[in-house]
């Protein structure tokens, strides 16, 4: 929640979470963002799952198959054959 | 371009069956996987990654190389893949008619108390904590794949940026380079992305919770 001397909101904070890790965020702005986590458990916990979202994200590999290498390279050779 | 890229260039141009194969491999599979985050099924996928290379022999006679190889590639993959997955959109009804939702709040404003509230702005209950979940659930088939229908049911634009950075590990440049769109732009989309996922996340783990 927000708590007097915080000067940003929760809801202003998790706009921030990205330019945060990108490293974009203008040092007086970072400042309060860090200012605002450390006193702020539901924006902790916010943080946090941003930070698994992109772990889990980076993850997500299984539907990655080989793809159909014999089938494109038919195509190549029907494409060299008509050119 | 590279002394190799430049090679594999001249040579793909001569209908050298080797470089093709050689750039099959090296792009391959990440064409498949924007073309798959664009059409409901591997299938059509695979068919767009067919589709991609004749467009890439079809047209490596006029690469100039003024990006590298790769972008040019995987930009003509995701041309076709955003093309062919509008055409599937008309035919078949698909969760993904997202709008381009980029103005769009991270979190929906409900979460938050309003004016009255005792702290305007803040959260109106605080989200749960996953770091009570066990490594194997987080990493697991299921959770992964909500990610990957979350990611798919993202304006396109968004899931090209979230494909490239989050799953591809490219940096901010280069995802700029090859969509050909502004940093700031790369970094709002990329937000509204890892934001959706996010909230995707958060309703799987809460309803998949078993009350203890």
């Amino acid at each position: 929640m927000t708590r007097p001397g915080l000067e940003v909101t929760c809801r202003e904070f998790v706009e921030l979470v990205t330019d945060y890790f990108e490293g974009r965020l203008p040092d007086d702005v970072r400042v309060r963002f860090e200012d605002h986590v450390e006193l702020c458990p539901g924006c902790a916990t916010y943080l946090e799952q941003m930070r698994t979202t992109v772990r889990l994200t980076s993850r997500v590999d299984e539907r990655e198959r080989r793809p159909e290498v014999a089938a494109l390279l038919e195509t190549f050779r029907n494409f060299q054959r008509s050119g | 371009m590279g002394e190799t890229e430049s090679e594999l260039v001249a040579r793909l141009r001569a209908g050298d069956e080797a470089a093709f194969l050689a750039l099959v491999d090296l792009y391959g599979a990440l064409m498949l996987r924007i073309a798959r985050s664009h059409v409901p099924s591997a299938a059509v996928a695979e068919e767009v990654v067919q589709e991609a290379w004749l467009g890439v022999l079809a047209g490596i006679g006029r690469f100039e190389g003024r990006s590298s190889l790769k972008t040019w590639i995987l930009r003509i993959c995701a041309n076709r893949a955003k093309t062919r997955g509008e055409r599937e959109r008309r035919t078949v009804p698909m969760s993904s008619l997202a709008p381009e939702d980029d103005d769009a709040p991270a979190v929906d404003p409900d979460r938050f108390q309003g004016p009255d509230g005792r702290y305007p702005g803040g959260w109106a209950a605080f989200p749960q904590a996953w770091q009570a979940l066990p490594e194997e659930r987080l990493l697991a088939r299921e959770t992964l794949g909500c990610v990957q229908d979350a990611i798919r049911g993202l304006p396109s634009r968004q899931q090209d940026v979230i494909v490239l950075r989050d799953m591809e590990g490219w940096s901010a440049e280069e995802v700029c380079e090859a969509l050909e769109i502004s940093e700031a732009n790369q970094r709002v989309l990329l937000h509204r992305a890892r934001s959706r996922v996010r909230g995707a996340l958060e309703r799987y783990f809460e309803a998949a919770a078993v009350p203890a």
